[in-house]
C-alpha cells in the first residue's frame, strides 16, 4: 500500500503542466475532435438510414472488392515479405545494405506518385503490362491492378515486422534438429515458422488493414467501374462529392470499425502468441 | 555459398526489382522522356510551381507545430505518471489506423461549414476547410505520431537521473531541456522530425479530401500530379511526379545516414 503512495508521489521534474497541457490541446484538436465527428455523424444515422446505406448493391460491391483485393495483396506480402526479410537478415552479399533502405521506399513514396508509376508499369504499353500482353493479361484497370497497388503500399509492413524475429532465432535449435536428422524443409517447417508466427502475424495484420484503406496508389491502376473495380475509399469520395455526408460517414464508420476490430485482434493474438513462447509450449 | 542462398538471394532482389524498383525506374524514363527541357518547362509550370510552393509552405507550418507537440507528449508521457496516460498514448497513436480518406472524412464533419465546430465559426466568416487551414490540419493529423514515437523511448531509455541531477544543482525546466534533455533525443527528434515532414509533402487522399481543389489555388504537389495526370498531360505528371520522388529518396538516404550515425535514434518504420 505504501509504495503504491510511493510510486505515485508526483515527480520532481518540471513541466508537467505545460507539456500536458499543449498536449491535449493538441490531440483534442487534432485528434479526438475528428475522430468524434465521424462518430457522432454516424451516430446520428438511424438503423434503417445505416442499412439503407449499406445495402446498397454499388457500396456492397466496393466492400467486397476492397477486401478481396486486400486479401489477396496480403498473401502476396506474406511470401514476398517473408523472402525479402529472410535474405535481408540471414544472407550477406554485395548490395545487402540498399535492398535493406529500398524496402521502405512504397511507404516514402507519395501514393499518387505510386499510382501513376505503377499504371505506367502495368498498362498494355507498359514494362511488364506488354510482356504480360501477349498471354492475354491486362493487370491495368482490372482487380488484380488493385492488387498490385495494394501490395506496393503495404509491402513494408510485412518485411519489417518479421525481420527482427528472424534476427532474434536460435541458430543452437536449428542445429538440434539437424542433429537429430530433420531435413531442411522440416526444420523450416517446425522449428523456424512457428518462431516467426508472431511476426507474420503481425505484418500482414498491418499490411491487410493499410490496404483496406489505400486510396491514392489504388485509384490510378483501378479502372474504377461500379460494381467492379470500385474501392470503399473511392465510393466514400463520390458519396462526399455529392454532398451526402450521412451516406459517406455511413461507409467510413464501418471501414473503420472493422479496421480498429483487426488492429485490437492482431494485438491480442500477438500477446497470446508471445506469452506462449515465454512459457515454452 | 551455397546454391540455395544463391537461388534465394536471386529471388528477393528479382522480387524488390520488380516491385519497388521498377516503378520508380518508370516515373522517371516516363519524366526524363522528351528530354530534359522538356522536364524542365513542365516543372515550371505556374500551376505546378504553385503546387510546390504550397507543398513546402505546408511542411514549413506543420514542422515546428510537430515539433512542440511530439516533444511535448513525449516528456509527458515518459516523466510522469498520471490518470489517462495509456488513453492518451494511444490516441497519439490512432491516426496511423485511419485511413487517409476516412481521416479528411472526419475533418470535413467537425470542421466543415455544416459540422458542429465549422458552422459557427462560418457565421463568424472564419472558414476551416476547403483552404490552406483544412489542408495544415488534416497534414497535422496523419504526422502527429511520428516525432513523439521517436522521443518516447528515448526518453525512456535514458532515464531522469541527469535532469534530476541538473535540478538539485538549480537550473530550471528551460535550462534541463536545453542542456541535458534535448542533446539526449535531439537525433530521435531529427530523425521523426524528417519522417512527418516527408509525410505531410506526400499526403495524398485526406489532403485531396479537404483541399478543394481549386486550381493553382489549392492543388498540393501531391494532388497536382493527379490533376495533370487526369488531363492527359504525362509528362507534366511524372514530371511533378519525379520532385517527390526525390524527395522520398532524400529521406530514406537521411534515414539511413542517421541510423548510421546515432543508432540509438532508431530506424524503426
Amino acid at each position: 500500500m505504501f509504495a503504491s503512495l510511493v510510486s505515485r508521489r508526483r515527480s520532481p521534474l518540471p513541466g508537467l503542466g505545460l507539456t500536458l497541457g499543449v498536449t491535449l490541446l493538441f490531440v483534442t484538436l487534432i485528434v479526438l475532435l475528428p475522430l468524434i465527428g465521424l462518430g457522432w455523424q454516424f451516430a446520428r444515422l438511424g438503423a434503417s438510414d445505416y442499412l439503407r446505406v449499406m445495402g446498397d448493391p454499388r457500396v456492397l460491391a466496393s466492400l467486397r472488392v476492397t477486401i478481396s483485393a486486400a486479401a489477396a495483396a496480403t498473401l502476396v506480402n506474406a511470401a514476398g515479405g517473408l523472402l525479402l526479410a529472410w535474405v535481408i537478415t540471414r544472407y550477406r552479399f554485395a548490395g545487402r545494405g540498399v535492398l535493406d533502405a529500398l524496402i521502405d521506399l512504397p511507404f516514402a513514396l507519395p501514393t499518387s506518385v505510386a499510382g501513376i508509376a505503377l499504371v505506367a508499369l502495368y498498362a498494355k504499353d507498359g514494362w511488364i503490362g506488354g510482356l504480360l500482353a501477349p498471354f492475354g493479361l491486362t493487370p491495368a484497370y482490372t482487380w488484380w491492378g488493385i492488387v498490385i497497388a495494394m501490395a506496393f503500399t503495404s509491402i513494408p509492413f510485412a518485411v519489417r515486422a518479421i525481420q527482427p524475429l528472424i534476427e532474434e532465432l536460435d541458430a543452437a535449435e536449428e542445429a538440434a534438429a539437424r542433429t537429430l536428422g530433420a531435413s531442411d524443409g522440416q526444420i523450416f517447417a517446425r522449428v523456424i515458422l512457428p518462431h516467426l508466427m508472431p511476426g507474420i502475424l503481425t505484418g500482414t495484420g498491418l499490411s491487410f488493414v493499410r490496404s483496406l484503406g489505400e486510396f491514392g496508389a489504388v485509384i490510378f491502376i483501378a479502372g474504377n467501374l461500379p460494381f467492379k473495380t470500385e474501392i470503399a475509399s473511392l465510393l466514400i469520395m463520390i458519396r462526399l462529392d455529392e454532398f451526402d455526408y450521412p451516406a459517406a460517414a455511413a461507409i467510413a464508420g464501418t471501414m473503420l470499425l472493422l479496421s480498429l476490430a483487426l488492429l485490437i485482434a492482431i494485438n491480442i493474438a500477438q500477446t497470446r502468441l508471445y506469452r506462449r513462447f515465454e512459457q515454452g509450449a | 555459398m551455397s546454391l540455395r542462398q544463391r537461388l534465394l538471394i536471386g529471388l528477393a532482389v528479382l522480387f524488390a526489382l520488380i516491385a519497388i524498383v521498377a516503378p520508380v525506374a518508370a516515373i522517371l524514363t516516363r519524366a526524363f522522356g522528351d528530354g530534359l527541357g522538356a522536364w524542365w518547362s513542365a516543372i515550371v509550370e505556374p500551376e505546378t510551381l504553385h503546387a510546390i510552393w504550397l507543398t513546402v509552405l505546408t511542411a514549413l507550418i506543420v514542422l515546428p507545430i510537430n515539433i512542440v507537440f511530439g516533444i511535448a507528449a513525449a516528456w509527458a508521457i515518459a516523466r510522469f505518471r498520471f490518470p489517462g496516460r495509456r488513453a492518451l498514448l494511444i490516441l497519439i497513436e490512432i491516426p496511423f489506423a485511419v485511413s487517409p480518406v476516412i481521416a479528411g472524412l472526419c475533418f470535413l464533419l467537425i470542421y466543415g461549414a455544416y459540422g458542429p465546430v465549422g458552422a459557427p465559426l462560418m457565421n463568424e466568416g472564419i472558414q476551416l476547410m476547403f483552404n490552406l487551414t483544412g489542408i495544415v490540419l488534416v497534414s497535422l493529423f496523419v504526422t502527429c505520431p511520428f516525432v513523439m514515437r521517436e522521443v518516447l523511448p528515448v526518453l525512456q531509455v535514458t532515464g531522469e537521473d541527469e535532469e534530476k541531477a541538473a535540478l538539485t544543482l538549480g537550473a530550471n525546466g528551460w535550462q534541463i531541456f536545453r542542456h541535458v534533455t534535448l542533446p539526449n533525443i535531439l537525433w530521435a527528434l531529427v530523425h521523426g522530425a524528417i519522417l512527418a515532414t516527408a509525410r505531410a509533402m506526400g499526403e495524398f487522399g485526406a489532403v485531396s479530401v479537404v483541399s478543394g481543389a481549386v486550381r493553382g489555388q489549392t492543388m498540393t504537389l501531391p494532388l497536382q500530379v493527379e490533376l495533370l495526370y487526369n488531363d492527359y498531360n504525362t509528362t507534366g505528371a511524372f514530371a511533378a511526379a519525379t520532385v517527390l520522388t526525390a524527395l522520398a529518396l532524400v529521406t530514406l538516404m537521411l534515414r539511413s545516414a542517421i541510423a548510421a550515425v546515432h543508432p540509438e535514434a532508431g530506424g524503426r518504420t
